[in-house]
């Protein structure tokens, strides 16, 4: 179960410009046993009091679109879910547009 | 029917059009707000810029962005326009007077929040003032 877990998270690749390699690797570190504790990642838009997220902002919304075009999970983002859901509504809509692709590649 | 609403309208223009061409769009497109009664707020030329995905076959496209506050009357109106111009690539309405309401909720909560923790602060500096503060948040 632990390798799967491990694929998936590999699946997103490591070179994207999105702010989150750190957790990416401690993610993707070998996790033999449960022993994975990691630190509890915070909101950063609730830390930034973000009340509003624009589907016009491309460079603000493609840090959380991986090349594959898919949106970030909040697993490893660690966003609150208040801030997830307003950021999957502005990806949707920048999609819609064409400012952001449905699917990569 | 009188309520007012804010909408935002993005379109994108086919990148063969020229300056004049897009202008001419976007006269038109505000023409017919304010004829059905609507009032253009914001028109804004977002420039030409890459799509991420094709659309009728073409790469690029020229975006333009209005803000237009009416009763949803001329969005019917102009969204049945667009969909038969094809000049124009793509558009999207969205309401965001809902949105923007909410986020002003959430910063007016925020503010007392902040307020209401000074004040247990200056509570714990000064425990003389409990009574006073407690009757205060009650």
């Amino acid at each position: 179960m632990s390798t799967n877990y491990e694929e998936r998270e590999g699946g997103y690749g490591r070179e994207g410009g999105y702010g989150f390699e750190r957790e990416y690797e401690r993610a993707g570190m070998p996790g033999r046993g449960p022993r994975r504790m990691q630190r509890r990642k915070i909101c950063r838009f609730c830390i930034d009091k973000v009340d509003q997220i624009d589907f016009k902002d491309v460079k603000l919304l493609s840090s959380y679109v991986p090349e594959r075009g898919k949106i970030l999970p909040r697993r490893i983002s660690g966003m609150c879910a208040i801030h997830q859901r307003m950021l999957a509504e502005a990806i949707k809509r920048a999609r819609n547009i064409a400012l952001l692709p449905y699917a990569a590649d | 029917m009188a309520e007012r609403r804010t909408y935002e309208i993005v379109f994108i223009v086919n990148p063969d059009a020229d300056d004049a061409e897009v202008m001419r769009l976007t006269e038109a497109v505000q023409k017919v707000i304010t004829d059905q009664g609507g009032n253009v707020t914001k028109t804004e030329m977002m420039g030409r810029r890459q799509l991420a995905y094709e659309i009728n076959h073409q790469r690029d496209g020229v975006y333009v962005l209005l803000e237009v506050d009416g009763s949803g009357a001329e969005i019917a109106e102009l969204e049945r326009r667009m969909r038969v111009n094809d000049r124009i690539l793509r558009y999207m309405t969205i309401r965001v007077d809902e949105d923007r309401r909410r986020a002003e909720k959430l910063k007016g909560r925020r503010a007392r929040k902040a307020e209401r923790k000074s004040a247990n602060k200056a509570k714990a500096n000064k425990p003389a003032t409990e009574t006073e503060a407690d009757s205060e948040a009650a």
